[in-house]
C-alpha cells in the first residue's frame, strides 16, 4: 500500500523537480490524448515544443512570438504571485488586463492624432491605474464586507468583458472604420504605439516592463520586510498579526499590485501586438498566468521560465492546430493538465511516499 | 501471589524514525491505582493506546487475568472491561449529557433509562450530573465527569485516565480523587497518567517510569519526593529555578478597566480587567482554559486594540497601539500557540527571529532585511537558550515543542523587554526545558523587568510568581502575594469567588 509520510523539512529538491516532472507527465498524457484524436502523438509533441523554435520553416515567425506571448504572462504572473504568496487569491487578472487596456487605449484615442512624446507614458500610467482600480473592487469588498476575493475578482472578469464589447462597438469604435466594431489602430499611431524595439526579436516595451517587474518582485520578496510580511501572512496568518502585519492593508496592496501589473500587460498588448481594442481582445492571458505563477513556484525567476514554456505551448499549439488539425480545445486541455499534474505532484515536496503493508491501527 | 489484572510483557512498538515503546513490562494489580510517569514523548500514550486496542504492538504480550489479551479495536478492550478517559474530551456541545453518553456506548439503552442510570451512578460516585443539560453549558470539570460517568456505566475493571487534572481547579481535583479512591475500594484498578507529581504521590501506590520508550524505574511514589520522581523521569539532576530575594520597583505595566469583546464567537470577552505589575515582579495569572487567557494575551501584545488608557507602560498609554509600536515601548509577548502564532511553522529559525525581532534588534534597514544580522540574532538565541537544532536554517516545525518554546521565549528575552507577557510558557514542554524557561523568566525579572505569566499550571505559577491573580469568565481577580497563599484560596480565586477589593498588593 502507498502511504504518505510528512517530511520534517519541505524538500528543496522536489520543490524544483516537480515542475519538470509535471511538464514531462503532461507531454506523456498529452501524447496519449492526441493519439486518441487520431494524430501522430510524437509529431504533435514535436510540433508544440520543438518546431516553433528550431524548425527553419516556422522559427523566423515563431521565435519573436515567444517573447510577445511570454511578456504579458510573466508580467501578470509576477503580480499574481505576490498575492498568492500572501494567501490572497486574485483570479480576475483577465478582467484587470481588459480594463488596463481600455484605460490605456482611451488615453491614446483621446489624444489622437496629436504627436506628443508624453502620450505613451501617460497610457502606461492609465493602464496600470485601470487594472489597479478594477482590482480595488474585490479588495475593498473584502476588507469592508469580508467577501471572498476569489469569487468577486472572477465574476468581475465577465463584467469587464461586457464593458470591452460595449466599448469596441460603441464609444471607442473607429469613426473611420465603416461601422465595423473595434477601435482605431493604436499600433499605427506613432505617439501611442508599443513597437518592437529590436526588429525581429519580439522585444517590445511590455517585455522590458516584465523584466523590471521580475527584478522588482525578486527584491521585494527576498530582501524587503514587506516581502517577508507577505510570505508570513500566507503561511501563518496569526503569526503575521502577531508580527504587526495589518491584514487589510496587505489585501489592498497585493490586489492592487497584481491588478496594476495585469493592467500594464493589457496596455502593452493593445498598443502593440493586438493593435486595437476589439471585442475578442482578451485571449486568456490572465487565466493562463495563474498556471504560470504556480508552475514557476511563485518565484520570480521560476515564473520567467514557466512563462516562456507556456508561451511555447501557445505558439506550438497554434502551429499544431494549423498544421495537424488538432482542435483548439485539445491545446487548452493540454495547458490545463500542466497545472493539474503540478498541483498533484506538489505533495512530493512535503511528503515522502512509502510502501507499506496495511496495519490495523 | 495472585494473578495481576493486567500483565504487560515486552511490549515494543516502533514508528518510522522512533521507537515509542521498547520492551515495556509491568503489572497492574486488582484494586490498584498505578501511575504511568514520563515526559512528553516517553511513550505513555502509545502504551495506553495498545491497552485500549487503538495501536497494535510490534511484539510483546498482554495478559488479562491470566488470559492472552490482544484487542484489535477499542470495543474489544471495552468488552473485556477497559475504559478510558481521554485528555481531550470527545463531546458534542450541542447534545445533552445523556445523548453524549449514549454516543460513546456500544449498546446504549433507551435514553430515559440511561438518564436514570447516569443520575444514579453520578450520585453514587460523588460526581453529580444532570443528564438533560447541554454539554456546551458545562464547565471543563463537569465535562470530564460526563466522560468518567460514561466509562463507569460500562462497569470497568480498569479505568485509564490520561492527564485528568490538567483542566481542573484544586477543588475539582479533590472531588475527582475521592471518586477514584472509592473506585479503588470497590476493587477496580486505575492506570493514571499525569505529570503532576504531587498528585501522583497523593493518589497512587505504584508507579512505572518511562523514559524514551523504556521502563527505567518502578517505585512507590509515596516514598519518594516529587523531585526524586522528576529526576527519574528526566534521568538527570533537575535544576530547581531559584531567585534571590528582591523588592518590587515602580509600576511597569498597568491595565485599567480593560473590557474587550472577543473577536471569536467561541471566545471569552474581557470584563473590567485591572491590574498593575511592578518592575522586578512576576505576576502569575491562573485560570482554567477558555476564561479569557488568549484575549488578555492578545490585548497586551497589541493584536487586539483597546481604548488608549486601558493599557499603559511606565505611565504611557499604549492601548490603541499595534504590536510593533508596543514592542518599541518595551512590551514583548510570547503567545501560547507556538506553531502558527508565536512562530511560522514552515519558516526557518532565521526568518522566525525576524518575526518579532525586526525592529528592536534593528534587523531591518530602510525597509530592507539584513539577513546576516537576522541569522546572527537567531544563532545568539539558539546558543544562549540551548535550543537543540542542527542550525538556524531549520524550519520551526522540525523542532520539538520544548526546543521551539525555548527559542520563542529566548527570542523575546534577548530583546531585553521592560515588560514580558508569556502565555503557557511550559505547556507540552519537557521537564528540563520547562525548568530552563522558568529560570530564564526569573532571571529576567531579577534584572528589573515586569513579567506576566499566564498559565494553567498552578504549580508553575506558585513556584515562580510573586503575585497571583485568576481569570474567570473574562474577569480578573485582584492580585494577591503568592507568599502565604494556600491552595484553597487559589481554588476559590479560580472559581471567581474572590471579592475584588480584597488585598490589592
Amino acid at each position: 500500500m502507498l502511504r504518505l509520510e510528512k517530511r520534517a523539512q519541505p524538500s528543496n529538491f522536489w520543490n524544483w523537480a516537480t515542475p519538470l516532472l509535471a511538464v514531462a507527465l503532461t507531454m506523456v498524457a498529452g501524447a496519449i490524448l492526441f493519439a486518441f484524436l487520431g494524430k501522430d502523438p510524437f509529431a504533435a509533441i514535436k510540433m508544440i515544443f520543438w518546431d516553433p523554435l528550431f524548425n527553419p520553416q516556422f522559427a523566423a515567425y515563431s521565435r519573436p512570438q515567444l517573447l510577445v506571448k511570454a511578456a504579458p504572462l510573466i508580467l501578470i504572473a509576477v503580480g499574481l504571485a505576490i498575492g498568492f504568496r500572501a494567501g490572497i487569491w486574485n483570479i480576475g487578472a483577465e478582467g484587470q488586463y481588459i480594463i488596463g487596456a481600455l484605460c490605456g487605449a482611451a488615453v491614446a484615442l483621446a489624444f489622437f492624432p496629436s504627436p506628443g512624446w508624453y502620450i505613451f507614458p501617460l497610457m502606461v500610467l492609465a493602464g496600470a491605474a485601470g487594472g489597479w482600480a478594477w482590482a480595488m473592487i474585490p479588495a475593498i469588498l473584502k476588507t469592508r464586507f469580508n467577501t471572498n476575493e476569489i469569487l468577486v475578482s472572477l465574476l468581475l472578469v465577465y463584467v469587464a468583458e461586457k464593458i470591452l464589447a460595449a466599448m469596441a462597438t460603441g464609444r471607442m469604435r473607429n469613426p473611420d472604420g465603416a461601422g465595423f466594431p473595434g477601435s482605431r489602430n493604436i499600433a499605427q499611431y506613432p505617439a501611442a504605439s508599443n513597437p518592437e524595439i529590436i526588429a525581429g526579436s519580439g522585444m517590445h516595451w511590455g517585455v522590458v516592463a516584465a523584466f523590471i517587474a521580475v527584478i522588482f518582485t525578486y527584491i521585494l520578496l527576498h530582501k524587503h520586510i514587506l516581502g517577508y510580511q507577505i510570505r508570513l501572512a500566507g503561511q501563518a496568518p496569526r503569526a503575521a498579526r502577531f508580527a504587526g502585519v495589518a491584514p487589510a492593508r496587505l489585501v489592498v496592496m497585493c490586489l492592487g499590485f497584481s491588478g496594476a501589473m495585469a493592467g500594464l500587460a493589457g496596455l502593452f498588448e493593445v498598443a502593440g501586438p493586438a493593435r486595437m481594442i476589439s471585442i475578442d481582445f482578451n485571449v486568456g492571458y490572465g487565466f493562463t498566468a495563474i498556471i504560470v505563477a504556480f508552475l514557476g513556484r511563485l518565484h520570480p525567476v521560476g515564473i520567467v521560465l514557466a512563462g516562456l514554456l507556456m508561451a511555447l505551448t501557445y505558439i506550438g499549439g497554434e502551429l499544431a492546430q494549423f498544421m495537424l488539425g488538432l482542435p483548439g480545445a485539445a491545446i487548452q486541455v493540454f495547458q490545463g493538465m500542466l497545472l493539474f499534474f503540478l498541483l498533484a505532484l506538489d505533495v512530493l515536496s512535503n511528503y515522502r511516499i512509502r510502501l507499506s503493508w496495511p496495519e490495523a491501527a | 501471589m495472585t494473578t495481576p489484572l493486567l500483565a504487560i510483557k515486552g511490549i515494543t512498538k516502533a514508528y518510522p524514525g522512533v521507537v515509542a515503546n521498547s520492551d515495556v513490562s509491568f503489572d497492574i494489580g486488582k484494586g490498584e491505582i498505578h501511575a504511568l510517569l514520563g515526559e512528553n514523548g516517553a511513550g505513555k500514550s502509545t502504551l495506553v493506546k495498545a491497552i485500549y486496542g487503538l495501536v497494535r504492538p510490534d511484539s510483546g504480550t498482554m495478559r488479562w487475568r491470566g488470559e492472552p489479551f490482544a484487542p484489535t479495536a477499542p470495543h474489544e478492550a471495552r468488552a473485556a472491561g477497559v475504559a478510558m478517559v481521554f485528555q481531550h474530551f470527545s463531546l458534542f456541545d450541542a447534545l445533552d449529557v445523556a445523548e453524549n453518553v449514549a454516543l460513546g456506548m456500544d449498546n446504549p439503552p433507551p435514553l430515559r433509562k440511561l438518564a436514570a442510570q447516569i443520575r444514579k451512578v453520578s450520585n453514587d460516585y460523588g460526581l453529580p450530573l444532570d443528564p438533560g443539560q447541554l454539554v456546551g453549558d458545562l464547565s471543563a470539570g463537569q465535562r470530564q465527569r460526563v466522560e468518567i460517568v460514561r466509562c463507569l456505566l460500562q462497569d470497568p475493571h480498569l479505568l485509564i485516565m490520561d492527564e485528568p487534572t490538567s483542566v481542573l481547579t484544586p477543588q475539582e481535583v479533590d472531588t475527582l480523587f475521592r471518586t477514584l479512591r472509592q473506585l479503588r475500594a470497590e476493587g477496580r484498578s486505575i492506570l493514571y497518567i499525569s505529570h503532576k507529581l504531587e498528585e501522583i504521590r497523593a493518589l497512587c501506590e505504584t508507579a512505572t517510569v518511562l523514559r524514551l520508550g523504556k521502563v527505567v524505574d518502578r517505585c512507590d511514589p509515596r516514598d519518594r519526593t516529587a523531585r526524586e520522581l522528576a529526576e527519574m523521569m528526566v534521568g538527570t539532576k533537575l535544576h530547581q529555578p531559584e531567585r534571590p530575594p528582591h523588592s518590587p520597583g515602580d509600576i511597569a505595566l498597568e491595565v485599567r478597566g480593560l473590557s474587550l469583546r472577543s473577536p471569536s464567537p467561541f471566545g471569552t470577552s474581557l470584563k473590567e480587567v485591572s491590574v498593575a505589575v511592578h518592575m522586578g515582579e512576576i505576576l502569575g495569572i491562573g485560570g482554567v482554559a477558555g476564561n479569557g487567557q488568549d484575549e488578555l494575551s492578545a490585548a497586551l501584545s497589541g493584536e487586539l486594540r483597546a481604548p488608549p488608557g486601558a493599557v499603559s507602560i511606565r505611565g504611557e498609554t499604549v492601548g490603541h497601539m499595534g504590536p510593533n509600536a508596543r514592542r518599541a515601548m518595551g512590551l514583548l509577548c510570547a503567545p501560547e500557540e507556538r506553531l502558527g502564532h508565536a512562530a511560522a511553522p514552515e519558516m526557518t529559525l532565521v526568518e522566525n527571529a525576524l518575526l518579532t525581532g525586526a525592529w528592536r534588534q534593528k534587523l531591518v534597514n530602510g525597509g530592507f532585511v539584513n539577513w546576516t544580522k537576522a541569522r546572527g540574532f537567531a544563532e545568539a538565541v539558539i546558543k544562549r537558550f540551548d535550543v537543540r537544532t542542527p542550525g538556524a536554517h531549520v524550519v520551526a516545525r522540525a523542532l520539538s515543542g520544548g526546543n521551539l518554546q525555548k527559542f520563542v521565549i529566548g527570542r523575546e528575552i534577548m530583546q531585553r523587554p521592560d515588560v514580558l507577557v508569556v502565555n503557557q510558557p511550559t505547556w507540552g514542554v519537557d521537564a528540563s526545558a520547562a525548568a530552563a524557561i522558568r529560570q530564564a523568566l526569573m532571571d529576567l525579572a531579577q534584572g528589573g523587568a515586569a513579567v506576566v505569566v499566564i498559565s494553567q499550571d498552578l504549580d508553575e505559577l506558585l513556584e515562580i510568581a510573586d503575585s497571583f491573580a485568576a481569570l474567570n469568565a473574562g474577569r480578573l481577580t485582584a492580585k494577591r502575594p503568592v507568599r502565604g497563599l494556600t491552595l484553597d484560596q487559589v481554588g476559590l480565586m479560580l472559581g471567581g469567588a474572590e471579592e475584588a477589593g480584597d488585598a490589592a498588593a
